[in-house]
């Protein structure tokens, strides 16, 4: 029952689990697999208006609603999946997953492994965005959904609506390509690997089975995402918003918390390393890492996405450093080489790489105008 | 905007052969797009620098890409359109030839339309002491977007020294032909061309 504000209301996750061994680009072979998933609206007869959310780095299946009365802290894109929202959960079928890997549910480093009885730790293997696209076109056969009216996702979801498009094309009807890249620069993967040496280097780590020893590498996964948060902004927001305040407003000549900025990125780490796995974020840097769909063929980005069949709408936001504007571009040219049909949205935006997250009524409205005219 | 609202609009649609590759620089809310791939079923990109544009042309269902025009084509590839149009932005673009050159690379005919500075209304009113204002000159000196204007003398000396190859022209003024001194009675100006055989 929608909520006034417009909200898919109280949301609960769901599970399933598949048994065969799924064998991972890396090598490696997972013995079976959970995923948590939600889903909002409803799929329709022919099931042809089902739209797959693909998650970021610290993302979840909990794209959107609440889980009770009193819960204050709604999906992570609360507002743009809705009834009336610009993925209109009146019209579209939405699906929500957790990748494996992940910490949220769906079987990643601290699931139990049920070979050993403890938590894989260390010994899970290395996933992909491929790996990741295997799983959800499972959870797609098992639902029954045999092509997307659309696949959405931005940052590292963004790279995977990209090998969607690729790997299944003919499962993807429209590919929502937001504030991703073809493929990480040299800057990108030296701030993913500074993040994963404050997490290995910690004390608390033991080599990634940490469970057993009753403890979390805490200190590391907090300055991870601090390293994070920082690059996720943009220099202008972050002046805006905290430029030089300090707390008490006079230097207190020592390493306290003084300067509302540390205060900030202090808090927001503590936060983030109370609730996320820290197995979980080095793999996740690390499918981030991997990914670019011309490695395994040598080949132009344009030959790469030559299997292709999807409409696309690519958005990037100025002010993103991390995934600029200039790497959507990338990604447009090669589609061109291809003669997608595609619309390119650059939004002028001064919140860095977290803007795709945000409310912005240019960026809503093209999302919008985009889905509306999905045919189903 | 409907199409009768732009009388050069009808014309180029004309030139448009069915199911020929487009590029429209400068779609503005897609209207020409939208209406050239009902009638000739087009396969085709508008650029638009403007949101409001951008996104009128996703609403309008034409493939729309955000960039500004004087960062250059480099995204387009060679000869990957059979039609380029930029009608009425020539005159605003500080890198006209530039962006002349770059229709000719990535397409195999180019239509162009501006405003002739030529037309006799506009002479007059510098022979009075004044900038020409008018219908398709609606602005002051001051907060005119254009910063290229020209005559039909000139865009065709312009093509004559970059080997450009003049295919059709049309002239207009208020929506109808103009044949009789087209120069001084023209007030709108529909090139199409292509690169010369050196």
């Amino acid at each position: 029952m929608p909520s006034p504000n417009n909200s898919v209301g109280i949301v609960t996750p769901q599970h399933v689990r598949f048994d065969a061994p799924l064998p991972l680009r890396g090598g490696a072979t997972l013995n079976g697999f959970e995923l948590v998933y939600e889903s909002y609206g409803t799929l329709n007869a022919d099931k042809s208006n089902a739209i797959l959310i693909c998650h970021a780095l610290s993302g979840t299946h909990h794209v959107a609603g609440v889980y009770s009365e009193q819960d204050k802290k709604p999906g992570w894109w609360d507002n743009m999946v809705g009834p009336g929202k610009p993925i209109d959960t009146e019209r579209f079928f939405v699906l929500g997953v957790n990748n494996i890997g992940g910490c949220h549910g769906s079987t990643g480093p601290k699931s139990l492994n049920p070979q050993t009885g403890q938590p894989y730790g260390a010994s899970f293997p290395v996933v992909t965005v491929d790996d990741w696209v295997q799983t959800q076109l499972m959870l797609a056969d098992y639902l029954g959904i045999e092509r997307f009216a659309a696949v959405v996702g931005g940052s590292l979801g963004g790279m995977q609506e990209l090998q969607w498009s690729i790997t299944h094309p003919r499962r993807v009807a429209n590919a929502l390509v937001i504030a991703a890249a073809p493929k990480l620069t040299a800057q990108n993967i030296a701030f993913n690997d500074v993040a994963r040496q404050a997490i290995l280097t910690d004390p608390d780590f033991h080599g990634g089975d940490y469970y057993q020893h009753g403890v979390v590498p805490r200190r590391g996964l907090r300055l991870a995402r601090m390293l994070g948060h920082i690059t996720y902004l943009s220099d202008d927001a972050m002046g805006s918003k905290f430029g030089r305040i300090l707390r008490s407003g006079a230097f207190g000549f020592g390493f306290d918390v003084e300067f509302e900025i540390e205060s900030y990125l202090r808090y927001q780490g503590d936060k983030f390393a109370e609730s996320f796995d820290a197995n979980t974020y080095l793999l996740m840097t690390k499918a981030l890492d991997y990914f670019d769909p011309t490695h395994h063929h040598q080949c132009s980005l344009s030959e790469a996405l030559k299997p292709a069949t999807a409409d696309f709408l690519v958005v990037s936001f100025t002010t993103d450093w991390r995934f600029a504007p200039e790497r959507s571009r990338e990604i447009v040219k090669a589609l061109l080489d291809n003669n997608r049909q595609l619309s390119y949205a650059e939004i002028t935006s001064s919140h860095g790489h977290d803007a795709f997250l945000m409310v912005d009524e240019y960026y809503h409205g093209v999302v919008r105008a985009y889905l509306e005219r999905i045919p189903l | 905007m409907t199409l009768s609202l732009r009388p050069d609009f009808a014309r180029i649609a004309e030139w448009i052969t069915p199911n020929a590759r487009v590029l429209d620089l400068g779609c503005g809310d897609g209207t020409l797009l939208k209406y050239l791939k009902e009638s000739r079923n087009i396969h085709g990109y508008g650029v638009e620098i403007s949101d409001d544009n951008l996104l009128k042309s996703v609403q309008n269902g034409v493939n729309a890409i955000q960039m500004n025009l004087e960062d250059g084509l480099s995204i387009f590839g060679s000869d990957s359109f059979d039609f380029v149009i930029l009608s009425q932005t020539l005159q605003t673009m500080k890198k006209s030839e530039s962006i002349i050159q770059e229709m000719l690379r990535v397409g195999r005919q180019v239509i162009v339309t501006f405003p002739n500075f030529g037309y006799w209304r506009h002479r007059q009113q510098l022979l009075l002491g004044h900038m020409p204002v008018s219908k398709e000159l609606p602005y002051q000196w001051f907060n005119t977007p254009n910063v290229h204007l020209c005559t039909l003398k000139d865009f065709e000396s312009f093509c004559a020294s970059h080997h450009i190859h003049i295919l059709e022209r049309i002239v207009l003024t208020q929506g109808a032909d103009v044949t009789l001194l087209p120069n001084l009675f023209g007030s709108l100006a529909v090139y199409r061309f292509e690169m010369g055989r050196r």
